[in-house]
């Protein structure tokens, strides 16, 4: 996805798309043509219209690394909140320590918050999740900064050129869900100035030039 | 009211609608067989039982003595609800009207309403104390599609068979109440591209919209009510509103007649 | 009778049946006095200076609540509505979750105040109805089989009301639910029509509507004139049915380009604090 956006782009709900194009992500073919079926910015690949939405909620693939809180400890599970109209399931095996049958809230209480990996998502939606992988663990301390799971491309960046400022220039420790859900740990006043940054980000994810603006909004809350 | 249907029923019925036909073998725009019996009921003051193909409606017209509305003193009062009771199908709860039966019973009024059906000032004794107070109960008995025309014909004919009873009152004799106009609603169910007049249950279940025209004796329109998800355009309206001026004669013609 | 003299101001507007049960009026909320105030002048031209084919001012706000997954604000003539969009998101209670498809709840409210004679609060049997036909009309464009076993629940509330609330909660709701990137299959656009002192006209405000000869409330599709909200009441012949119907779906081709521009607007503002 192109990481920096003109506004001219922006389509809206049954905005018509070019002639001769294919239908991509959000968007429906009706007649022989294409429309957009979502608030978004549009761009093409391999002949396909997608569209790239700027607003709505999260919905799980497979693979997604997410931010989720759990909600209930079950005798051998976990529900967990990800954000999304569908909960997910983190089952016992699926964590790298061993628990004993009913013995889940030793490991996780409800409330707690853990980095984890969407496994499985079946044709009704229901998802697994995964805490077996790399850095997948429990998170203590810290911040989790709720944006909008639309957003979370360009808070990336390309090659993670945003974040990586991010990180550098408050010295915090970062990971961001593909749910919207972003953990900052570090000294109080630079998690404070990551979260004010990442807030601008969400708010102007859809402009261009937004790097820049962003180092220069940086620089200025450590100037003052 | 959400019966499943299968897909396979559901593919036949659009099948058929495609090239015409429909599951009871009628014309797209012909109605089942209807029967109005008036005075069915003795403790109402008026009373229909209808039967639309297998939609069974019982409405029942109450008469009572009542302060008119503050704002309207000198008016009779008119009021209609309809009950949609759990023996009538396997799909209705017991329980207050669900929205279901909140416009079903507010499509009726409005074609009675807006109609002018009844004179209200003509049903005022004392103005801003003492005015008759009319309430049109549809019963429904066996849900089997198409509440609202069979609801609008029994509340008509309830109409027509109602008795004022003034000298239970001490107001005086008994009398008719006067019906200025007999309104009609004919309702047609969109179903694939085709459009069915006078859906049947299956049909309804499978409809991507619904629409009720309230007609009167000059053809002219007094309601209209587009209901269910699904869309019509501007040239099918038109189609509609040609079947439904057709059928409202008829079915008129049952209602007065009887 | 006197007990119920003194009542009588409190129970305006309601009636009780045999039960006991308070009941509503089943006519919309004004009274049906005899007219005494003239619609239009010799030139047809009405009480706030409108020609018969004119639309009253709209504005409309998108995003304008921070919780709800999408939102607008919407002012039209006296009309002052919001709609707000919580969804997709867990069906409850669980029992009416659907495994095809996303259900659709649209809920219409009118606050208390928002009418000369104070509206009890909490459903009637008219936005018991109103709630339905505008749910039906938006369950005809979105994408619900795109989200299975959630629920999408649209909130319109009237604050303030001068005839066409269901017209500017819907026009509201489209905004709403495009700003919470539901997936629909175009904008829902809907303006009412009517026939006032033997006139068809455009948007027609209280008096024109308690005094008037018919109202046609429409709601469409614009990319492709579906006709997705239609109702009537009143005494129009056909022709003037379909005069009616037409200046009205005309009408919501204007609409949706108001819509279209509020929703820009919000992505264009963001820009526009920068130093």
């Amino acid at each position: 996805m192109n990481a920096e956006i003109d506004v001219r782009e922006i389509v809206l709900p049954g905005d018509l798309q070019d002639p001769g194009l294919k239908p991509g992500d959000w968007t429906y073919e009706e007649n022989g043509k294409v429309y957009a079926t979502r608030v978004g910015v549009k761009s093409v690949k391999s002949g396909y219209v997608n569209i790239t939405p700027l607003e709505g909620r999260y919905i799980p693939k497979v693979g997604d690394r997410v931010i989720g809180v759990i909600t209930e400890a079950m005798p051998s599970s976990w529900l967990v909140d990800i954000n999304s109209p569908y909960p997910a399931l983190l089952h016992v095996n699926e964590i790298e320590k061993k628990v004993e049958f009913g013995n889940t809230a030793s490991f996780l209480n409800a409330g707690d918050s853990a980095l984890m990996e969407v496994s499985s998502v079946d044709e009704v939606r229901k998802v697994q999740v995964s805490m077996r992988g790399e850095g997948l663990r429990r998170m203590d301390g810290g911040q989790v900064v709720e944006a909008s799971p639309t957003r979370v491309p360009r808070i990336i960046g390309r090659k993670g050129s945003m974040i990586s400022i991010l990180k550098e220039t408050t010295n915090c420790r970062i990971f961001i869900g593909q749910n919207g859900r972003i953990w900052v740990d570090g000294e109080d006043e630079d998690i404070a100035k990551a979260t004010l940054t990442i807030k601008k980000i969400e708010a102007e994810a859809h402009t261009i030039g937004l790097t820049e603006r962003v180092k220069t909004y940086l620089k200025g809350l450590y100037d003052k | 009211m959400n019966d499943i249907i299968s897909e396979v029923k559901e593919g036949y019925i659009v099948e058929l609608a495609k090239g015409g036909k429909r599951e009871d073998g009628r014309a797209l725009d012909q109605y089942r067989d209807v029967s109005i019996h008036k005075g069915v009921i003795a403790t109402a003051e008026g009373s229909a039982k209808v039967e639309l193909g297998n939609t069974v409606v019982m409405v029942g017209v109450k008469v009572s003595l009542g302060e008119p509305f503050a704002d309207t003193p000198d008016r009779g009062v008119l009021t209609t609800n309809a009950e949609l009771v759990p023996l009538a199908s396997p799909t209705f709860e017991s329980g207050p009207p669900n929205n279901v039966a909140v416009e079903l019973a507010r499509v009726v009024d409005r074609g009675i309403r807006e109609g002018k059906v009844l004179d209200l000032k003509k049903l005022c004794m004392t103005p801003g104390e003492e005015v008759w107070v009319l309430f049109i109960d549809v019963h429904v008995l066996n849900y089997d599609g198409n509440l609202i025309d069979a609801s609008a014909l029994g509340a008509m004919s309830a109409l027509y068979d109602a008795v004022i009873p003034a000298s239970k009152f001490d107001k005086g004799e008994d009398f008719n109440l006067e019906i200025n106009n007999c309104m009609v609603t004919c309702t047609s169910a969109k179903v694939g591209n085709a459009i069915l007049l006078d859906p049947s249950l299956d049909e309804e279940k499978v409809a991507r919209g619904r629409i009720t025209i309230g007609l009167d004796e000059n053809d002219d329109i007094r309601s209209v009510q587009k209901g269910l998800t699904g869309a019509f355009s501007l040239d099918e309206v038109k189609q509609v509103l040609g079947t439904s001026k057709k059928s409202a004669r008829n079915l008129r013609k049952m209602v007065m007649g009887v | 009778m006197g007990l119920l003299k003194e009542l009588r101001p409190i129970l305006r507007g309601f009636m009780i049946n045999k039960e006991g049960d308070i009941m509503s009026k089943e006519d919309d909320i004004v009274s049906t006095e005899e007219k005494t105030v003239r619609l239009l002048d010799d030139n047809l031209k009405r009480m706030d200076g409108r020609k018969l084919d004119e639309l009253g001012d709209i504005r409309i706000e998108a995003g304008a609540l921070g919780r709800a997954d999408g939102s607008c604000y919407l002012e039209w003539r006296g009309n002052k509505v919001y709609a707000a969009v919580y969804g997709p998101r867990e069906v409850h209670p669980r029992h009416l979750q659907d495994p095809t498809r996303g259900i659709l709840r649209c809920r219409y409210n009118m606050a208390a105040f928002s009418v000369g004679d104070r509206k009890r609060p909490g459903p009637d049997r008219r936005s018991v109805e109103l709630s339905k036909v505008m749910g039906e009309a938006i369950g005809s464009v979105v994408f619900t089989r795109q989200f299975p076993r959630t629920s999408v629940d649209v909130f319109v509330e009237v604050v303030q009301a001068d005839a066409g609330t269901r017209c500017a909660g819907l026009t509201a709701a489209s905004v709403a639910l495009a700003d919470a990137g539901i997936p629909m299959r175009g904008l829902i656009a809907s303006c009412a029509a009517g026939k006032i002192e033997g006139h068809i006209a455009l948007d027609l405000r209280n008096e024109e509507d308690n005094f008037g000869d018919a109202d046609l409330p429409v709601a469409i599709m614009p990319r492709t004139d579906e006709i997705l909200l239609l109702q009537m009441d009143g005494h129009l012949t056909e022709e003037e049915f379909f005069q009616a119907l037409d200046m009205a779906m005309k009408a919501c081709h204007e609409i949706e380009q108001i819509e279209k521009q509020a929703l820009l607007k919000k992505y264009k503002e963001a820009l526009g604090g920068e130093e």
